[in-house]
């Protein structure tokens, strides 16, 4: 490696604070795979995966955990809410619509991330 | 009888499947066309294919089979069914399509260089999707004879040849025609004959659907029965066959074949294999409602199998290709997310409404028709029959989509990795791969369409859910790690879909475990392709930042890409 080291402060690419040397644009480090290209792949990369593991994670808590309530809660099994078992209203009908409210999160937010990224890469 | 209308439905069906196959056959020009329609599907077009073409038969049918004779837990199955593409958008969709690669072991080839995996990979997709035709096959001939009096075998040899005659000659532009028009199709024959069925139950005083009592005849119910069968016998009825008076005795009876007439008000004597449960029972969750056992282990099992097996399915892979980027792929994704859950708000409607007024299915055994019998049952007269031939047009659309789906990606591997890739080769692997499921089809004994739909997912689930999710997320993963988690989770899943299927172990602890594997398969299969890949750290691929740039670097960029 003859190149003098860059360092490159990387802060994932919600910051938009990456700064970099003059000289090659970051686009150009990201086709070519230099220390510099790597390192902002892999902040988005790193941010993709915390936000599809956070919302897997919520709503894994949220519906993954049903059947633990129904099981340390039996009267959660009989329970009427609007004339209609709790269990049947949850999985029959209301978890419908919140995946889609969670589907519609992700993709407005996975958008952002790249949004930001593709700034972040073109200002450079 | 029904026959005429019924038969209308079918042949409708058949000839609209076949029509709209003919008319984006003449799109069709190029072996890109062919494939993958040339990757330019709208994503509301692209979504209604990948929702026409995932409604099955298990969906179709099944799920309202299985929440007729079990009850509450088996709503799992329609959720999991749509929270498998929340987990394949959150973690597989845009990577995925970014990739580049049209089947599973091209993902596996692109990322990972290495022949020995891809080979596995296309066993592996060829398994599932044999695994996932049979019981759309079987769906076919039950259909058939539940409403035409047909034999078993004519309803699977008409979807297999239509679905090979139109998969073989369109390819994937004209299934993607064919698939969005039979998804709308199938939420109409689904969504109709429900509001005309609650109507029905209105005007019947709105009986509770989950009363104390169990099934009961609510009238002098005749019960044809064209092969004998065993059934439990809870309180001592006279019963009225070929003529003659006959008292059954409390316990085990068999009945011949023949006409049954019971009394109303009589108690459903049900088939062995599921046990007479109140309604109280059977609208609760974890109570075992028709004989589960173990009922949390499977509630989990089955969860992690559906949530994480969707994303697998080689079906449901092949259809992300034809989005036009990365984010068309998120967005098709979300659409699908849309139409499915409208879809599933059904099924659970008619497993309800059948413990009411089809209670003789139990005695059969034969739940997967209870989507058919209801109209017939609630509603009769001509108005009645129409439905029930809407009904019957419905399954046959869900029998040939999710079958013609399952074709073009197990021809696709087929004509990838066993023959040469050109058009015509693709002809002859359509056929291939539709002659075996047939075979086994008809061969095979049926278990619940949703059952055996089921354990598909869970063996996707325990093999090409972890080579998606590592491979797209984690650079460290190697060719002899995805090769050893492939291998491992694939035989752990597949003999124990092999041992449900032939029913080789019976009760307890060891048959609940084979009968929903994912739970104890799909973290072994996660272990051992971290573990054998950690083991082999000098084996990352060379290339392995250029792919990952490749999988996640947005359109935006305009980068240069390898497809």
């Amino acid at each position: 490696m003859n190149e003098p080291t860059r360092r490159v402060a990387v802060r994932g690419p919600g910051t938009r604070a990456v700064r970099r040397a003059p000289g090659r644009p970051a686009i150009t480090a990201l086709d070519e795979q230099d220390v510099v290209g790597d390192l902002l792949i892999r902040s988005l990369v790193r941010a993709q995966l915390v936000l599809g593991l956070r919302l897997a994670a919520v709503f894994g808590c949220l519906i993954g955990g049903l059947p633990l309530l129904f099981a340390v809660a039996p009267s959660t099994r009989r329970v009427e809410v609007l004339g209609v078992a709790l269990p049947w209203l949850v999985l029959g009908g209301l978890v419908y619509p919140a995946l889609l409210a969670g589907g519609w999160l992700y993709v407005r937010l996975a958008e952002r991330n790249e949004r930001d990224f593709v700034d972040l890469v073109e200002r450079s | 009888m029904t026959v005429p209308y019924d038969i209308v439905a079918v042949v409708v069906v058949v000839a609209l499947t076949l029509g709209i196959g003919v008319y984006g056959l003449r799109l069709a020009r190029t072996t890109s066309d062919f494939m993958v329609a040339s990757r330019a599907v709208s994503p509301t077009l692209n979504a209604s294919a990948i929702s026409g073409e995932y409604l099955s038969a298990a969906s179709f049918l099944g799920i309202a089979g299985l929440v007729f004779a079990y009850g509450a837990d088996m709503l799992w199955y329609p959720v999991g069914f749509v929270a498998g593409y929340l987990v394949l958008l959150l973690l597989v969709a845009a990577p995925l399509r970014r990739s580049g690669a049209y089947t599973v072991p091209d993902f596996a080839e692109v990322r990972l260089g290495s022949t020995a995996v891809r080979r596995i990979a296309s066993v592996l997709v060829v398994a599932i999707g044999w695994l996932y035709l049979v019981p759309q096959l079987q769906g076919a001939g039950l259909t058939l004879r539940a409403t035409t009096g047909a034999p078993v075998w004519l309803g699977a040899v008409v979807v297999a040849v239509v679905v090979t005659v139109n998969v073989a000659g369109g390819g994937m532009r004209s299934a993607t025609f064919v698939q969005a028009f039979q998804y709308w199709l199938k939420l109409t024959a689904l969504a109709v004959p429900a509001v005309f069925l609650l109507l029905a139950w209105q005007g019947d005083g709105a009986p509770d659907l989950a009363g104390p009592a169990g099934p009961t005849f609510r009238e002098a119910t005749s019960v044809r029965l064209d092969a004998p069968v065993v059934v439990e016998v809870v309180e001592p009825v006279v019963v009225r066959q070929d003529g003659r008076d006959r008292l059954l005795g409390t316990g085990r009876v068999r009945l011949s074949e023949g006409t049954v007439v019971f009394p109303a008000g009589s108690a459903v004597p049900q088939v062995e294999s599921i046990e007479r449960a109140t309604g109280d029972t059977w609208a609760q969750p974890l109570s075992g409602a028709g004989g589960l056992e173990h009922p949390l282990y499977a509630t989990y099992a089955l969860v992690l199998a559906t949530f994480l097996g969707t994303m697998g399915l080689p079906h449901v892979l092949v259809r992300f290709y034809t989005n036009a980027d990365g984010a068309a792929a998120r967005r098709t994704t979300l659409v699908v997310l849309g139409l499915l859950g409208a879809f599933y708000l059904l099924p659970a409607l008619y497993g309800a409404l059948g413990r009411l007024y089809a209670p003789e299915l139990l005695l059969t055994g034969r739940t997967d028709a209870v989507v058919l019998a209801l109209p017939g049952a609630l509603v009769g007269g001509l108005t009645g029959d129409l439905l029930q031939a809407l009904l019957v047009a419905g399954a046959f659309a869900a029998f040939l989509s999710t079958s013609s789906g399952l074709l073009v990606s197990t021809a696709g591997v087929l004509v990838q990795d066993v023959l040469r890739g050109t058009v015509r080769d693709f002809r002859r692997a359509s056929v291939l791969a539709a002659v075996v499921p047939l075979v086994l089809a008809l061969a095979a004994t049926s278990l619940p369409i949703g059952q055996v739909v089921g354990l598909a997912f869970a063996m996707a689930a325990s093999t090409f859910c972890p080579l998606l999710v590592l491979g797209i997320w984690w650079r460290g993963l190697t060719a002899p790690g995805a090769a050893a988690g492939l291998v491992v989770g694939g035989g752990l899943s597949a003999t124990a879909v092999l041992a449900t299927l032939t029913g080789a172990v019976d009760g307890g602890w060891p048959a609940a475990l084979l009968a929903q594997p994912a739970a104890w398969t799909v973290p072994t299969a996660f272990a051992v392709m971290v573990g054998v890949s950690l083991a082999t750290r000098g084996r990352v691929p060379a290339g392995v930042a250029r792919t990952m740039l490749q999988l996640h670097a947005p359109e935006a960029l305009g980068l240069s890409r390898g497809r």
